[in-house]
């Protein structure tokens, strides 16, 4: 027996599918940001990656014999966001099977979008990392001069980049100061870092992309700020309390990507306010954890992912009573 | 003596995909076909000698002490088989380790003299430890197979001299199939095949 409150009852425009295209919408500066960085090869990979995960959608859909649901557009988000947390010297079976992997295993065989415990994306980067970890962890410098000057091929795929470290690799293994080193001074590093010029991800190294596409998401009040805030606060505070570089921290590796555009999902983060900045607390105590002192210079996918484990608990605890009706 | 018994293993009461027990070394040695096709033999031969052995003195053991006593009989087939294995086969041996003296606490050896060679005759005991056992192997046998496909790129069914490996050429092996991650994706991906075919066999009837 559940009690709703009488009418008149406000009627929202919100929909599955109008939150889904805002968020490929949000996705395109980031988009953009690949390709200049990275070339065709990035685009490419992002062409193939979204397909397959269409396909995927479409193919267990079938198999289950589900509503097709393709044009609300969940798909097309997993598979970016996919393709986004790729080097770009990946073989394009890396994000083919990321993405398939994303849509199949994580989303549908937990009972399709809604009730999938992981976020998708996130799953299936990890599942492929540790599937073929030379492969995910080879990484090449942006183009040097940019693709205007080396012709633009729409069709080339290949590759003309030197491969390097991330920054948050070299800062690990190396230290910071060998990092600042690679560019002519510490604003000019941090410069770099925030429109993208660094070794990365295709889709997570822009931060100021990322940030314009944020932006466009907050305005169209897609997500609410409050867990990128914190998590992005907490990796900063606790960076500084650790004695390591703060506003590098925030630049370099995936927080902008995970943080905006992962940690933001509906499905698997915290419905009360309370609770997601508990999340995002959590997210950015296990980043630092896992960055400082884990084995892999990276850890904003681990730590989103741990996080996902904990929102059914964090909603029980923290769930205001009577928000939407109640149960006698 | 029923068929029943026997064939009940296989499908209808599947001790990984339907019982759901003795997961612990099904997870963990199958990292390669004949690891998998060896531990199940292993424990089919514990579970055979343990369910006729308790089936035959069933009358002599006192409730109270039942467990005990089914894990005294269970414990001399687990150290039989071991030292059989050290001896003739040290290779798989090795591989299985500490998971061949571990087979003395596998919870369908144990189930099943509890459950059934405490209850049935003879007869009956040797065909559900067949049942089982090969119940067991069978789906311990196919979930390494997928997982040495998939993580490996080959299939090995050799060990000493005898059988032989296949290889996959350019293939590019996901090792994420031999790490533990690998066997629980498997073994649910595995299971809800199983639930799916024996929910629409139950549903036809």
């Amino acid at each position: 027996m559940y009690n709703i409150s009488v009418s008149p009852h406000i009627h929202s425009k919100e929909s599955i599918s109008r939150i889904m295209w805002d968020v490929v919408i949000a996705l395109i500066p980031a988009l953009l940001a690949s390709i200049y960085f990275f070339g065709m090869r990035a685009f490419w990979m992002e062409v193939v990656t979204v397909i397959a995960a269409v396909l995927s959608e479409i193919f267990i859909k079938l198999l289950l014999k589900r509503k097709i649901t393709i044009s609300d557009g969940s798909a097309v988000v997993t598979g970016l966001l996919v393709a986004y947390n790729m080097p770009v010297g990946a073989p394009f079976y890396v994000p083919v099977v990321g993405a398939v992997f994303a849509i199949v295993i994580v989303k549908e065989l937990f009972g399709g979008l809604g009730n999938n415990i992981f976020n998708p994306a996130l799953a299936g980067r990890v599942f492929v990392m540790f599937a073929w970890l030379p492969e995910m962890t080879t990484w090449h410098a942006p183009l040097k001069s940019g693709w205007w000057q080396h012709g633009f091929n729409f069709f080339s795929a290949k590759l003309d980049a030197v491969t390097t470290a991330t920054p948050l690799a070299v800062a690990k293994l190396q230290g910071l100061s060998n990092l600042v080193a690679q560019f002519s001074d510490k604003a000019d590093m941090y410069w770099n870092l925030f429109i993208g010029n660094c070794g990365g991800c295709i889709g997570e190294t822009s931060a100021l992309a990322l940030l314009i596409g944020a932006l466009y998401l907050l305005k169209r009040k897609v997500i609410i700020p409050v867990i990128p805030v914190t998590y992005i606060a907490t990796v900063f505070v606790v960076t500084y309390l650790a004695g390591a570089d703060p506003v590098f921290h925030i630049l370099a590796g995936g927080l902008m990507l995970g943080a905006f555009f992962m940690a933001t999902d509906y499905v698997t983060t915290p419905i009360t306010i309370k609770g997601m900045i508990i999340f995002g607390i959590g997210a950015g105590l296990m980043t630092v954890l896992l960055r400082l002192k884990g084995g892999l210079p990276e850890g904003v996918s681990f730590s989103i992912l741990l996080m996902n484990t904990l929102s059914p608990l964090i909603d029980r605890y923290t769930a205001k009573r009577k928000i939407y009706g109640y149960k006698k | 003596m029923k068929i029943a018994e026997f064939t009940k293993g296989f499908i209808k009461e599947n001790p990984i995909f339907v019982i759901m027990l003795g997961l612990c070394p099904t997870l963990a040695v199958s990292t390669k076909t004949v690891y998998g096709l060896g531990m199940g033999l292993a424990t089919t031969v514990v579970l055979l000698g343990s369910n006729t052995i308790i089936s035959l003195i069933k009358n002599f053991i006192p409730d109270k002490i039942r467990i005990p006593s089914y894990i005294v009989v269970i414990a001399t087939f687990v150290t039989i088989v071991d030292y059989m294995l050290h001896a003739y086969v040290p290779p798989l041996h090795k591989a299985l380790g500490i998971f061949i003296p571990l087979i003395v606490v596998n919870c369908i050896i144990l189930g099943r003299a509890e459950a059934f060679a405490s209850k049935n005759n003879v007869g009956d005991s040797i065909l559900d430890a067949l049942g089982i056992g090969l119940g067991f192997t069978l789906s311990l046998t196919i979930l390494a197979l997928i997982r040495e496909l998939l993580g490996s790129g080959t299939i090995t069914l050799k060990m000493l001299d005898y059988g032989w490996v296949w290889k996959i050429k350019g293939f590019k092996p996901l090792s994420i199939m031999i790490l533990p991650p690998g066997a629980f994706i498997t073994i649910g991906i595995l299971m809800g095949i199983f639930n799916h075919f024996k929910m629409k066999a139950e549903g036809k009837k």
